[in-house]
């Protein structure tokens, strides 16, 4: 598969060539070109892996062919025999194309060589015929090897001998993380709209994005950065490609996995998976799945994973094609250890030194529903929902990896759903337990709040003041001891801020206040903690509300009408705000302060995607950045100054911008104005010689005050006195 | 000011066009009959019935005495302004889209839709001063480069020496009106990039702007073609005109009318924009409309204006003292 991306011809050019050969360009499915092979029609690919690269995957034609060796030798007279036998035991497993079986015969003695050729309708039939068939007894001495064609000459060529390979001289890569050096401390972001990727610094300063790197058709579907930001992956048909550098964006490595459609970083970024699902072809059976997890430095695959939909997924099919997205969930930390895999009864915990499983073996947990890591340490936290019809209650449990030892677990009565949310440092963990009521008959819904860090791991029931609430949304503060809930009924719920430690009561969560009527269905913290926004996205049209937890007020009110995202930037000093195009007006972004001033609004047509690129975190210690946070005024000073040199000169340019507009505008008026006093009597002979052009000294509105007596009466006003 | 609501048509409005003096407005609608109003207060003065289609478009003379108006019936029509009476029929194959009088009255330029197999078209005709002598035949007949697109618009050029037209290919072109020889094509590289749907000319014939599709307006020197100024919206543009009086340029637009009953009516912008002419900054915008703008006019004192809208509505607005002194 040949996939060129028209590096020199500029798309004009090629709209305005597609135009004038009568093509509509906008139906043209490009993905659907494939030029013959070997022929490029004088248009150099700019993708050198067309040229280089040995792995990619040309399609030779010989795709769906399998070759099968240790067959028995038999002379002609049993040739039929055997060819029925494997006939038999390969068109169970797929369809044999027409002629598709060739068995070579020795032309002196007539017997067969003891292998075969079978060719079938697609190359994974084929691929899944050797899969099932390598290995094959047919009897005790004819165990089959079966090998894809394509694969032949690759083991052909494996030399005999051993020879070590060649130690590549060292090049120094580039400084991956020089984003983090810009000067004025600016942060970027990626945005996708119509088929260009665009990565731009946030200069909220000059109330602008600057644009770093702009690539049309950087990415078949998505982009994602890395958790620390230090790479940007986009998807292709052959693969997931990562992104990165100093200056402008170069590709670092690529991973080799046909029609990928997801990729996920560990939170380390040390590796990504990508997963790629296949239709089944006869819709009763699971789709295909197979997930692939790559080194991101040295692009080696570390494992893969092949089977069907259902041993990736549990119950029946959601989410993604079948599986639900990530399917491997990766542990808290830097130290990407281990990552976990939820499917029908097992919980597989796969540890990343050698990529196989924990001890060997999966944990057998009946009926479990949901599994989750703590953010920060190698605790899996897991529900399993009630059993027997009430007889088994259900289970919220706290394990510990990679000893399995279950650290706390709570029984809960009547539960309909849980959900589980960890605090961003991994101290606390909150269960949102929905509970039937006595009649069963409805919902209602309270919270179990785990203390991880406290000794015993100490579990405290929140309920809400009114427990028939319904809660709309949870958070936890990042980094803090808070948490917000929207709860109550549309159109108008309430929110509330709970705090699971004040001056005064350590060891209990108290309320720190509620918001009655809300127009808000989401929330969004900054990342630094203290500042949420209310939003109302969907239904409520885009109401924002820049709410100050610390002091309980609330400090901007604002609408970004129809939005239906909304991303704090790492640092927690911007908002980007977006409409993308699940509707089709007004697509674009919007950048406010963390206080909510607007700073600037960018409109793009048919908008998909904006993502802040994260930073890793702070190397400071926390006493250090308390030190920062106490002597900000002093810090403060400087960044102030520089804010009003640069607004000064934003007023400046912008009055020079203007008077030079002014400028060339007049220059323009002069000189058509005299062309047309030279046309002035041509004009006239047009009119049959009316004169009267009045538009030549513009239209004048004259204000004429007129005064006329009407009419004078006189009246003797009585003094009543 | 408050505006003052027009309800004399039945269906969208397609045209309106102010005549010299600025007192008189003329409106063309989806319903059959061009209707004219005063200008000041609002008042319907009359109707012209004749047309058996939508009319597009219409043209009045310097001394409004004539109206031509241009149907969907295919005809364009001449008519006698203050009696209604219909003086002249142009017969076409097709619709005519646009319709424009010459400098001087003497010539119209007449646009047609491609139809069956006839593609697009300009017909220059020659317009008589006494209607007795009218005949039929055209004068001059431009067949545009791209025949299955329509053009939306054709005027005349300074000195009724080109023909400016543009349309659904997104390209102006101008066309010397002698000979029919094709001047100059817009840069598609600063051009326009979706259907030109509406093109207005400033009354001394130096600057005209274009309204399109893709959410900008541009303004172009008429002799030389090139762009000067880009305005840019958040919704298709269907009608622009500009202030005779200020630098001032009003664009209106909005989504498509199929799409306005899916969302909210917020998201509809069926404003009348105003932008900044030199600086191409918005500076405001005049709701009222609950569809789409289909037409604007200026009146030529500056001092009001109108636009009218596939809710069927003219809204005639004059202009607070206020907006005369608008600093940006």
């Amino acid at each position: 598969m040949l996939q060129f991306s028209f590096g020199s011809m500029e798309v004009l050019d090629i709209d305005a060539r597609a135009a004038k050969l009568g093509i509509d360009w906008s139906h043209v499915n490009l993905d659907s070109i494939q030029l013959p092979p070997g022929q490029d029609f004088g248009i150099e690919s700019d993708d050198e892996a067309v040229y280089h690269d040995d792995q990619s995957e040309f399609d030779t034609g010989f795709g769906n062919i399998i070759v099968v060796d240790h067959l028995p030798v038999v002379p002609k007279e049993k040739f039929e025999k055997l060819e029925g036998v494997v006939k038999k035991i390969y068109n169970q497993i797929g369809v044999i194309k027409e002629n598709g079986l060739w068995m070579p015969v020795d032309p002196d003695t007539k017997m067969t060589l003891g292998y075969c050729f079978i060719e079938f309708n697609s190359p994974q039939e084929a691929q899944n015929a050797k899969e099932k068939s390598h290995g094959y007894k047919l009897d005790k001495s004819h165990i089959f090897a079966v090998n894809m064609f394509d694969d032949f000459d690759r083991l052909m060529n494996v030399k005999e001998e051993w020879e070590p390979p060649q130690a590549r001289p060292f090049v120094p890569g580039e400084n991956l993380q020089k984003w983090l050096t810009d000067e004025k401390a600016r942060d970027q972001l990626v945005i996708r709209s119509g088929p260009d990727t665009e990565v731009f610094w946030n200069d909220a300063r000059q109330k602008n994005p600057e644009p770093v790197h702009k690539r049309p058709y950087w990415t078949e579907s998505y982009v994602q950065w890395s958790p620390l930001g230090t790479y940007l992956v986009t998807l292709h048909k052959q693969g997931a490609a990562v992104w990165g550098g100093a200056d402008t964006f170069t590709r670092l490595m690529r991973y080799q996995h046909s029609m990928v459609k997801l990729v996920d970083f560990s939170p380390g970024e040390k590796y990504l998976v990508t997963y790629h699902s296949q239709e089944p072809s006869n819709p009763r059976d699971a789709s295909k799945v197979e997930i692939r997890v790559f080194d991101v430095r040295t692009g080696r695959m570390m494992r893969d994973f092949k089977g069907s939909a259902d041993e990736f997924s549990i119950g029946g099919p959601g989410g993604v094609a079948g599986a639900s997205w990530p399917v491997f969930r990766w542990a808290g930390g830097k130290d990407d250890k281990y990552f976990a895999k939820l499917s029908k009864n097992t919980i597989s915990v796969y540890e990343t030194e050698t990529f196989s499983l924990i001890d060997k073996k999966s944990m057998k947990v009946d009926n479990v529903v949901d599994i989750c890591w703590s953010p920060t340490d190698s605790i899996l936290s897991l529900f399993v929902p009630e059993q027997g019809g009430g007889n088994q209650p259900a289970k919220v449990a706290l394990v510990s990896i990679p000893s399995k030892v279950e650290l706390r677990q709570k029984n809960l009565f009547s539960v309909s759903d849980c959900k589980m949310y960890w605090q961003s440092s991994g101290e606390y963990l909150a269960v949102k337990v929905d509970r039937y009521t006595k009649t069963k008959k409805s919902t209602y819904s309270g919270f179990e709040l785990f203390r991880i860090k406290e000794r015993d791991i100490p579990i405290e029931v929140l309920e809400l003041d009114n427990k028939n609430d319904k809660i709309i949304a949870f958070a936890w503060e990042p980094k803090g001891h808070r948490f917000a809930v929207i709860h109550g009924d549309q159109p108008r719920p309430d929110v509330s801020f709970y705090s699971m430690k004040t001056a005064q009561n350590t060891g209990r969560v108290s309320k720190l206040g509620t918001l009655k009527a809300k127009q808000a269905n989401a929330l969004f913290w900054s990342p630094t903690g203290k500042y949420i926004i209310l939003a109302g996205l969907k239904g409520f049209n885009g109401q924002l509300e820049f709410f100050n937890v610390d002091e309980l007020e609330t400090m901007a009110t604002a609408e970004h009408f129809m939005a239906t995202d909304i991303e704090w930037d790492p640092t927690g000093r911007y908002v980007a705000t977006a409409v993308t195009s699940v509707h089709e007006m007004e697509n674009g972004f919007t950048i406010w302060s963390f206080n909510g001033n607007l700073l600037y609004r960018i409109l793009k047509d048919h908008f998909f995607q904006l993502a802040w690129r994260p930073r890793p975190p702070s190397f400071l210690t926390a006493e250090k950045e308390e030190e920062i946070a106490k002597n900000l005024k002093k810090y403060s000073k400087k960044y102030e100054a520089e804010d009003q040199d640069v607004s000064l000169l934003l007023s400046e340019q912008d009055r020079e911008k203007r008077k030079a507009l002014n400028e060339e505008w007049e220059k323009w008026v002069m000189q058509w104005k005299s062309l047309h006093e030279e046309e002035k009597l041509a004009r006239q002979s047009l009119r049959d010689g009316e004169v009267s052009d009045v538009e030549e000294d513009e239209y004048e509105a004259k204000e004429v005050e007129f005064e006329d007596v009407i009419d004078v009466t006189e009246e003797i006003v009585q003094e009543s006195m | 000011m408050r505006p003052i609501l027009m309800k004399g048509h039945e269906r969208p409005l397609t045209f309106l066009r102010y005549n010299r003096d600025g007192d008189l407005l003329f409106s063309c609608a989806k319903d059959h009959t061009p209707t004219l109003w005063y200008a000041d207060n609002g008042e319907r003065l009359g109707t012209y019935r004749g047309h058996n289609g939508a009319v597009w478009c219409c043209d009045v003379s310097r001394d409004s005495s004539r109206l031509i108006t241009g149907s969907a019936d295919q005809t364009a029509k001449l008519w006698d302004v203050q009696s209604g009476q219909e003086l002249f029929t142009f017969k076409f194959g097709s619709p005519t889209r646009s319709v424009d009088f010459s400098v001087g009255d003497h010539l119209a330029v007449i646009t047609t839709d491609p139809f069956m197999e006839r593609t697009s078209a300009i017909h220059v005709k020659r317009i008589a001063e006494d209607p007795q002598d009218q005949v039929a035949d055209s004068v001059l007949v431009l067949q545009s480069p791209e025949g299955r697109k329509r053009i939306n618009r054709a005027v005349w050029g300074p000195l009724n020496q080109t023909i400016v037209s543009g349309g659904e290919d997104a390209v102006i072109r101008i066309w010397d009106s002698e000979t029919g020889k094709l001047l100059k094509e817009s840069d598609g590289e600063v051009g326009h990039k979706k259907p030109i749907t509406s093109l207005a000319k400033a009354a001394d014939d130096s600057h005209f702007i274009t309204g399109s599709l893709d959410k900008t307006a541009k303004l172009w020197d008429m002799r030389t073609l090139t762009l000067i100024k880009t305005y840019s919206t958040v919704v298709p543009v269907n009608a622009v005109t500009m202030s005779p009086l200020l630098n001032h340029v009003v664009l209106g637009g909005g989504q498509d009318a199929s799409a306005v009953t899916t969302t909210d009516h917020r998201a509809g912008k069926f404003e009348a924009k105003f932008y900044d002419k030199i600086l191409q900054e918005e500076i405001g915008g005049v709701k009222g409309h609950f569809g789409p703008i289909n037409a604007l006019a200026f009146n030529p004192d500056g001092r009001s204006f109108s636009s009218g809208g596939e809710d069927g509505y003219v809204r005639l607005h004059h202009l607070d003292p206020d907006y005369f002194n608008i600093k940006i």
